[in-house]
């Protein structure tokens, strides 16, 4: 049991549990806030519920048989959180229709927003964080600022410029909408992604420009230029690996982060997501569905943070599994 | 080091700094624009010579004139007037988000290093926990329960910047708890609370207010989103993010005037925090 396998192996079991451990333990704690929220409104919950709607009887014993007023509040959040863990979100007041369908025919297009903005940082991003780290200049000084400035510019400004400049103006690219075909549906969605990316963009360019300019510096690294290996060869192999580190971490996060953006993306662009469903939900009341969505996003977000951190301990195996060395 | 040396030692660090001695030019710039907005929300009531809520249908997006010195809107309200009075409610929103984030975090962070033991971890975990809430998520959440406005969603992302803050000051307080000037107040019999307030937290001042300036930033757009997509300032009240939200039927018209110069001054006043904020947290990096 004392061999530094059995160890290692002992200490990659305890860290991915308590990771996975942090993960439930998160997703519990945020799923009582979103189900808890109910109890904050002023008044009672089914008054909350109904919002000076007439209702019918029917109406309103089917929101009871949704949350389950009559049991105490500990069986309520049990059964509730039950029913989700069974793909069962409850039933919208509006649409008197079940909050899982309303959300399957949204999902698709928040899912093609934010996997599409996620190319466009990985692509663009990186692209222009590279050539600025290679190739010290006039041009990568321009890009570094136009990065610096691109990171103070909130998605829905660059929405509503992208929106003047490429569609009103220029007509290159339709202003609202998803169009039908899946190429079509790219081609709409292009202007949200790059709204919705930009700032990220920014983000991982100068990040990734600060992090070869570093590896570069590194004493080995102008070492092996020194002794005159191939310049393509030695930033390949030592400036670009190195680099990668903490850039692939931040990619994670600013992916995270454009998940909330999507709130305020596919409202502008009149985009029928998830996002656009959650505000159209709150202006109207409709307070299963706010919760439902609230949980979905949240529950993305921390699970893509899991993921992110795993991955990097993966990746660097000097963080991994904390404590490792004897 | 005996007591007497690390005594001194504690008061070199406590010296006072002047603010500013080592901000570069664009530093100034960026804080020189922060004051100019913050005259702006401050005065720019008194400036107001037309009403920002008086409605003239005929002089729907006319263009800039010497009585409408930017045009006005889609509904021929002043957008000059609209902008300065704006200038107040999108900013003393953030103002209040950064005020209680940073009170309460810091608060909370000190207490967890002095204390230590279970109610450091305990605060660690529900740190941790809030972090993983993203802030405009919980600021919606908050807006549909307590109803659209500014008020929820101040205290919403209030709770949901506070982590931020907290972790930031946790590990700069873990550092200078460690170091020999507190164990020498220690010895001399200080209560925790004065070592903690009088003596940590001016050595942490200037990292504090950095992110604070940081966080200004962020807050903005949060809040200006929130009004942007409709859940935070309501209408007529002129708010910038509410602005660009109202200024986007203009934009399908070719009379983007409304949405562009709200865009402009949120943008501009994002640019100097994150810049001041970016300068003050290195200043304050090589400082310790």
């Amino acid at each position: 049991m004392n061999s530094p396998a059995a160890r290692a192996a002992w200490h990659t079991i305890r860290f991915l549990g308590g990771r996975i451990g942090g993960l439930l333990a998160t997703l519990l704690a945020s799923s009582f806030v979103v189900f808890g929220a109910l109890y904050l409104a002023p008044g009672s919950p089914m008054t909350f519920l109904t919002h000076g709607r007439s209702m019918t009887p029917d109406a309103i014993a089917q929101i009871n048989q949704q949350y389950h007023f009559d049991e105490p509040f500990a069986m309520q959040y049990v059964r509730w959180l039950g029913g989700i863990l069974q793909g069962d979100f409850g039933r919208s007041i509006l649409y008197k229709d079940a909050v899982s369908s309303l959300l399957a025919q949204r999902i698709g297009t928040t899912v093609a927003l934010v996997a599409l903005s996620a190319l466009l940082v990985a692509f663009v991003g990186l692209a222009i964080g590279i050539f600025s780290g290679l190739k010290p200049g006039f041009a990568s000084n321009a890009l570094m600022g136009m990065s610096t400035a691109a990171m103070a510019v909130p998605t829905f400004v660059a929405a509503v410029v992208l929106t003047l400049v490429l569609a009103v103006e220029l007509g290159w690219f339709p202003v609202f909408g998803v169009g039908t075909d899946p190429i079509d549906m790219v081609y709409h969605l292009v202007l949200p992604a790059f709204a919705l990316s930009l700032a990220s963009i920014a983000f991982v360019a100068r990040l990734s420009q600060a992090a070869i300019r570093q590896e570069i510096s590194a004493d080995h690294v102008q070492t092996a230029i020194g002794r005159g290996f191939p310049y393509g060869v030695v930033v390949r192999r030592h400036v670009l690996r190195n680099a990668s580190l903490p850039v692939l971490t931040v990619l994670g996060l600013t992916l995270a982060g454009m998940i909330s953006g999507t709130v305020v993306v596919e409202q502008v662009f009149q985009l029928n997501g998830v996002g656009s469903l959650l505000v159209s939900s709150v202006q109207q009341k409709d307070f299963p569905v706010v919760q439902a969505i609230c949980l979905v996003y949240v529950a993305a977000f921390i699970i893509l943070n899991t993921v992110i951190d795993l991955a990097y301990s993966i990746l660097d195996p000097r963080v991994s599994v904390g404590g490792g060395k004897p | 080091m005996t007591a007497l040396a690390a005594i001194a030692e504690a008061r070199r660090r406590t010296r006072k700094r002047p603010l500013g001695r080592h901000l570069s030019i664009l530093g100034w710039c960026a804080a020189a624009v922060l004051a100019v907005v913050a005259l702006l929300a401050i005065f720019g009531p008194l400036l107001v010579t037309v009403d920002p809520n008086a409605v003239d249908l005929s002089g729907a997006y006319s263009g800039p004139s010497p009585e409408h010195l930017l045009g006005q809107d889609a509904s021929g309200r002043d957008l000059f007037s609209r902008l300065l009075s704006g200038a107040s409610t999108s900013l003393v929103g953030p103002l209040l988000v950064v005020v209680a984030s940073t009170v309460l975090g810091t608060a909370l962070a000190l207490s967890a290093v002095w204390i230590g033991g279970w109610f450091d971890s305990a605060i660690a975990r529900v740190i941790d926990a809030v972090f993983a809430f993203p802030g405009l998520l919980l600021a919606i959440l908050a807006t549909s329960i307590f109803g659209t406005g500014l008020q929820a969603a101040v205290i919403a992302l209030s709770i949901s910047y506070t982590p931020y803050i907290a972790r930031i000051v946790r590990g700069a307080a873990l550092r200078e708890r460690s170091l020999p000037y507190v164990a020498a107040l220690r010895v001399q019999g200080l209560r925790g609370t004065s070592i903690s307030l009088r003596h940590i937290l001016p050595n942490i001042a200037g990292l504090i207010s950095a992110n604070a300036t940081l966080s200004f930033g962020f807050a903005l757009i949060d809040l200006a989103a929130l009004s942007f997509i409709g859940l935070g300032v309501q209408a007529p009240t002129a708010d910038w993010g509410a602005m660009i939200g109202s200024g986007m039927a203009g934009i399908l018209q070719l009379e983007p005037q409304e949405a562009l110069w709200a865009s402009l001054l949120i943008v501009i006043t994002v640019a100097a925090a994150n810049s001041l904020g970016d300068e003050l947290v290195k200043r304050s990096e090589n400082r310790s």
